[in-house]
């Protein structure tokens, strides 16, 4: 089990405060973020890796703390970004894969079987010497998550991962994040998605206002923005 | 697959620079001319015609006159003309290396050639790091530029060259951010 904790956490950027003291304990298994543009949602994703440290307050992850800990909470938590593209590093699909493995330790035929495996698991064996950038926007977000998931997180973040997918492709993506055995923290604008989550919470003005399941959370969120 | 193809990307890397470094020493039209059938010959050797040449040298049909003209008024028609075809000569012998070798094969090429620097303390894997992330950016910035222009087009700004390049810029540099962020999320500086 993996347990996340926020302890009155405070985000400034400059004079703005984004997030004004949350504090948070996830040990769910599928935990959803809803929110208006510019509520907060992606600097509380961003916490949870220590990609953003707290002004104030701290983050644990595991117990870690990701102010003092962030490699090795980074080694626990994947994170899959919006728009692909400036998540892929490698300019073929395959070393794109392999660079996220470049420190296990592995050798150069191990790591190559563990591409070819995950590869092959999200429909992109096909492609793996294919240049990145000729895949599909779909194609592209399903190599962003193979990339995450080949190090075995424990925990995937995933920022909007859908939002600039079509119809096919975003249920593509929530498949196969649907189908993780990880924990799951999605922020999303699909309300659709979060159905069968554990838990949803609703971030406005830089505060959880709304923790519930989804069947409270998410009416709770459609009243407050009409 | 012809002999260019199958040559090491190594040796053809090691060619390349031998090949510019020998360009640099021509200074009379028959060694230029010399250099652009050598560099012809190659391309035919690789089974690829004048369209793969053209390709490789487009870039620099708004370069070349310029330089051209610069040459011209400084050192005269005959170095201007000599010192074009080198230059020419050395873009197209470098595109044929990347048109016939993979792009992963010439970065493993290239972290195995810096692999003794790493005594003067570069960091190889860095240096091999920053050569993928250019060559992954040129279709990212490529996309980004055709969006820019869509969007300049469908508001009837189409000649407006700071319409252009303000939007492009600044998405590179966003481009840019998020591809930090990205590398830091995948534990570059861990």
């Amino acid at each position: 089990m993996t347990e996340v904790v926020l302890d009155d956490v405070h985000v400034r950027h400059g004079e703005r405060e984004v997030l004004h003291g949350v504090s948070l304990r996830l040990t769910e298994r599928r935990v959803a973020v809803i929110g208006a543009n510019g509520s907060g949602k992606s600097t509380l994703a961003r916490l949870l890796n220590g990609l953003i440290v707290p002004t104030s307050g701290r983050v644990l992850v595991d117990g870690l703390d990701t102010r003092r800990r962030g490699r090795e909470v980074r080694r626990r938590v994947g994170f899959v970004f919006t728009d692909p593209d400036a998540q892929i590093i490698m300019p073929t699909v395959a070393e794109d894969v392999a660079y996220s493995l470049r420190r296990s330790g592995l050798s150069r035929a191990a790591v190559a079987a563990r591409v070819a495996a995950e590869l092959d698991r999200h429909g992109l064996a096909d492609h793996a010497d294919h240049p990145a950038h000729l895949l599909s926007g779909g194609q592209k977000q399903l190599l962003a998550l193979t990339s995450v998931l080949v190090t075995a997180p424990r925990l995937v973040v995933a920022d909007e991962p859908t939002t600039l997918l079509d119809l096919r492709n975003t249920r593509a993506v929530a498949d196969r994040l649907a189908a993780l055995d990880q924990h799951v923290v999605l922020v999303t604008h699909d309300l659709d998605l979060v159905s069968g989550f554990d838990r949803v919470l609703v971030v406005d003005g830089g505060r959880v206002v709304v923790d519930d399941v989804p069947a409270a959370a998410v009416p709770a969120y459609r009243r407050l923005m009409a | 697959m012809s002999p260019v193809h199958r040559l090491g990307a190594g040796t053809k890397l090691a060619a390349l620079c031998v090949c510019s470094l020998a360009l640099l020493a021509v200074r009379s039209p028959v060694g230029a001319g010399a250099a652009v059938v050598g560099v012809l010959g190659l391309y035919a050797l690789a089974r690829l015609g004048p369209r793969a040449v053209w390709s490789q040298v487009r870039p620099l049909r708004w370069f070349v006159p310029c330089v051209v003209a610069v040459q011209w008024a400084t050192l005269g028609p005959l170095a201007a003309c000599v010192l074009t075809t080198r230059l020419v000569a050395l873009v197209a012998l470098a595109g044929l290396v990347t048109a016939t070798t993979p792009t992963s094969l010439l970065l493993a090429a290239l972290e195995r050639a810096l692999g003794p620097l790493r005594r003067v303390g570069l960091d190889a894997e860095r240096a091999a790091l920053v050569l993928a992330l250019a060559v992954r950016s040129v279709p990212v910035l490529t996309a980004l530029a055709g969006t820019v222009r869509d969007a300049q087009r469908a508001r009837g700004r189409e000649h407006d060259v700071r319409a252009f390049a303000v939007p492009l810029v600044v998405g590179a540099l966003r481009q840019a951010d998020a591809l930090g962020e990205a590398l830091r999320a995948r534990g570059l500086d861990d």
